[in-house]
């Protein structure tokens, strides 16, 4: 923070220097452009007659789905059971893939540098990848059905989960490693004497707040065919059944609260 | 016992820990390292069991070389030398006894030790050495839940179930407080006579050192520059590994006297007490 | 002597004769025993829901290999001006939404602290933030898709307010726990309200603010790849249609270079990250 001597010879303070204050203003300047930039490819591509309608559209929408169609529930039971079911089972075969790689992945616990940009590289494509594009590719696979909501939850689970545990193991107290190592022990051993112990509260905590992301994806999952609640919100769509699609809508929004309030407490009691 | 010639490490950012170490250890030795901070105390201590790897030079543990050992011989070597730590080193989630028992990792399978299957023999010597450190009553305790001075102790018992015929310890006292650290000290002393084991103990407070080794060595910027008993290691000896400093004013070693009137103090748990005084005879 | 002393004193006699078990868990074992048969019917009863038409499976057999055979050989090419345009488009929408979802964030996120904010402020705020919480961005891009037409519009606005969410809670959270004292000192030189959001809690939030929307962008940019699947603009669509195609070639070669802007992003946000700590 400079402090200058104005031409009447009086000390000036400004925050930064001439320079860094021109180079601010230029990043700005070019911040705003390419902002304006995108918006104005966006608005190319708009039919502005359809936005000037949105209002209209949207309390159509919202009358349409006003009052729901209660007795619709019924039908949804099974296909949130088995939403569940997919979020659950997913989440459990995603952790039991994350932990062996996130291991391999952890700088401090991988056998050589050569597998551990390998685990990185399952961890990374594993993350980028959403749950409804694997669950697309499971679907033209196994074809439709809880199965491949299962996987497609468990794939996108092992970057999560690999990630986040990686990066626990590699803050570990490196001298309980230390001090099993130094009694003989092999390999093997030390990771399950000195790291596992100290991992395991975030591998828990971890789990079960994936589990509870997880459920919220795999309320979706159905559009693509991958079973669960999300069939029925396809259909009902398709169908412009929009009283439906507000059971529906009220169905997973307590679901997930009801889920996540479990994983906060969950996790509450591990730490 | 243990022979070191001509050891020496150098780090790979170039920095030079020790040089040309030439050090023998008969059985049954008690010997104290002292030096200040960054002298390569502890590289020493861990070059011998190969946390660290020295860079040359040759170990020798009754006649086996160990610098170039790997895998299976060299976990081998490690149960033979139990090792204790400053920070206690103990893995705060397993139970006493689970960390105890960890000292007999070594010489029992994978499968053996995760579904903690112990031999009957390891867990009865288990349990006979948490007497002997006065802790038979914390085998199901959590070893966060325990006082530093009790942490030390279950790490002495795990050290010595690896039934080592060399200890090495690594600044035992420099977490706890005077009176502890006269405790452990004294302790890790007894066990030694009464095993027979030789010792190589890192340790700050020369005072501590001077009481209760054998044998010193000084080391200053990796290479030994003092080598004796206790009593001739005078205030000029010190300038020359600590440097520059008014030694005479160094508070004198408590007397004995004292450390067990202040042992007999009502505020202290039962289980730091009793061996202490059970055994004050034995030194 | 109570149950648990005579416990500890019977594992102790115990592990003197050498019998020593590990504690267990939960120390109830009726109700260790009672999770565990909960756990088996549960998995049962799951297990049995999910019905694989395993002559469905084997034909798809084929289909996973040459996908997996399409990694190693992706298409970037025969589909080129779709893929460009597409990502052009995610990237844009990407880019406009992560802007406007934080400058929206900024309010709501101190109208949701409540520090700061008086209670009927705070529970407008914290409602914005749950129903967007909740639900998940193509749910939301459903919505605006029917309201906004089909294209990149919906899916900007869907970007936008799945990011006031994420952003408004963690900077509410943040500001609840910003250092007090700070805030007291500006207050007591006189500012107004206005000024000591100023002074005292943009420092010590701002650097956490720019992390974070740095990582809603990754985020935003991952899920654009996905919204397009429901009309929303963006490479989703080019992905889905290629997928329904069978061109796994272009599949790979679109996944390969969503991967590729995630690492990027992640890449240069840690930069970020560094340099404004």
């Amino acid at each position: 923070m400079p402090v200058s001597t104005s031409s009447q010879g009086l000390p000036v303070w400004r925050r930064r220097t001439t320079r860094a204050q021109w180079l601010q203003y230029v990043a700005w300047l070019a911040g705003i452009s390419l902002f304006l930039l995108c918006w104005k490819t966006i608005s190319d591509n708009t039919m502005w007659v359809f936005v000037e309608d949105a209002g209209r559209q949207g309390s159509d929408l919202i009358s349409r789905m006003m009052p729901p169609r209660w007795e619709y529930a019924n039908v949804l039971w099974k296909p949130m059971w088995d939403t569940l079911n997919i979020a659950t089972l997913g989440t459990l075969i995603g952790i039991m893939m994350a932990f062996p790689v996130a291991f391999l992945a952890a700088r401090n616990t991988t056998p050589h540098p050569l597998v551990r940009s390998v685990a990185l590289m399952v961890i990374v494509a594993s993350r980028s990848i959403n749950s409804l594009i694997w669950a697309m590719l499971l679907v033209t696979i196994l074809g439709p059905g809880v199965l491949a909501g299962i996987i497609a939850i468990a794939l996108r689970s092992i970057g999560f989960v690999g990630k986040l545990l990686y990066e626990a193991i590699e803050e570990i107290h490196p001298t309980p490693v230390e001090a099993i190592s130094a009694t003989g022990a092999s390999r093997m051993q030390v990771m399950n004497y000195g790291v596992l112990p100290q991992v395991m509260p975030a591998f828990a905590g971890i789990s079960v707040y994936r589990w509870d992301i997880n459920i919220r994806e795999s309320t979706v999952l159905g559009l693509v065919g991958a079973g669960g609640i999300g069939l029925q919100l396809n259909a009902s769509i398709n169908s412009l059944a929009w009283d439906q699609v507000s059971v529906i809508f009220l169905m997973i929004f307590v679901t997930v609260l009801v889920s996540e309030w479990i994983s906060a407490r969950v996790r509450h009691a591990i730490i | 016992m243990l022979t070191l010639s001509g050891v020496g490490k150098r780090y790979p950012t170039g920095d030079r820990a020790l040089s040309d170490i030439e050090l023998s250890l008969p059985k049954g030795q008690v010997m104290a390292l002292i030096g200040p901070s960054g002298a390569g105390k502890s590289t020493l201590i861990r070059c011998v069991n190969r946390l660290v790897e020295p860079t040359q030079g040759s170990i020798r543990l009754e006649g086996t070389e160990l610098t170039n050992l790997s895998g299976q011989k060299l976990r081998h070597a490690r149960r033979s030398m139990g090792m204790i730590f400053q920070e206690y080193a103990l893995v705060d989630r397993l139970t006493v006894m689970e960390n105890v028992l960890s000292g007999q990792l070594g010489y029992v399978g994978f499968w053996r030790s995760f579904l903690r299957r112990y031999p009957q023999e390891a867990v009865v010597e288990a349990f006979r050495l948490l007497e002997r450190v006065g802790l038979p009553h914390a085998i199901d305790k959590r070893a966060d839940a325990l006082s530093g001075g009790q942490r030390q102790r279950v790490g002495i018992a795990r050290a010595l179930l690896q039934s080592p015929k060399l200890l090495l310890v690594d600044e035992p006292t420099a977490s706890l407080d005077p009176k502890t650290s006269r405790q452990i000290m004294r302790l890790i002393r007894e066990l030694c006579a009464e095993r027979d084991l030789a010792a190589i103990i890192n340790i700050h407070d020369v005072a501590l050192a001077q009481q209760f080794a054998d044998r010193i060595v000084g080391l200053r910027a990796g290479k030994i520059v003092f080598d004796g008993l206790p009593s001739e290691l005078d205030s000029e000896m010190l300038t020359t590994i600590y440097g520059e400093e008014e030694w005479d004013t160094t508070p004198e070693p408590m007397d004995e006297d004292e450390s067990v009137a202040a042992t007999s103090n009502s505020s202290v748990q039962p289980g730091d007490v009793l061996p202490i005084l059970s055994a004050g005879g034995a030194r | 002597m109570n149950a648990a002393d005579s416990l500890a004193e019977r594992r102790q006699q115990a592990a003197k004769q050498g019998q020593w078990r590990r504690l267990p868990l939960i120390q109830d074992s009726r109700l260790r025993w009672g999770i565990v048969i909960a756990t088996v019917v549960y998995l049962i009863l799951a297990l049995s829901t999910v019905d694989v038409n395993w002559a469905r499976v084997a034909e798809g057999a084929g289909r996973a290999v040459n996908f997996l055979g399409a990694f190693m050989q992706p298409d970037f090419v025969s589909r080129q001006k779709d893929i460009v345009d597409g990502l052009l488009e995610s990237l844009t929408m990407t880019l406009t939404s992560t802007v406007i979802g934080v400058l929206l964030a900024i309010p709501v996120g101190l109208g949701a602290a409540r520090n700061i904010s008086p209670l009927p402020i705070y529970f407008v705020c914290r409602s914005i933030i749950a129903v967007s919480r909740t639900f998940q961005e193509i749910i939301i891009a459903i919505l605006f898709v029917v309201m906004f037409g089909f294209g990149p519009l919906a899916g900007m606005i869907t970007l936008a307010f799945a990011t006031i969410g994420f952003m408004a809670k963690l900077l509410a959270e943040d500001i609840e726990d910003l250092d007090w004292r700070q805030v007291e000192a500006v207050r007591a030189t006189g500012a107004s309200w206005l000024q000591t959001i100023n002074q005292a809690v943009q420092p010590q939030v701002m650097p956490r603010l720019i992390g974070l929307s740095v990582y809603r962008l990754d985020i935003n940019f991952r899920e654009s790849a996905v919204i397009g699947i429901v009309g929303a603009g963006g490479i989703g669509a080019t992905l889905n249609t290629s997928i329904s195609r069978y061109e796994y070639d272009t599949s790979a070669a679109i996944l390969l270079i969503i991967i590729a802007i995630v690492l990027l992003c992640e890449y240069s946000s840690s930069h970020v990250r560094r340099w404004t700590q």
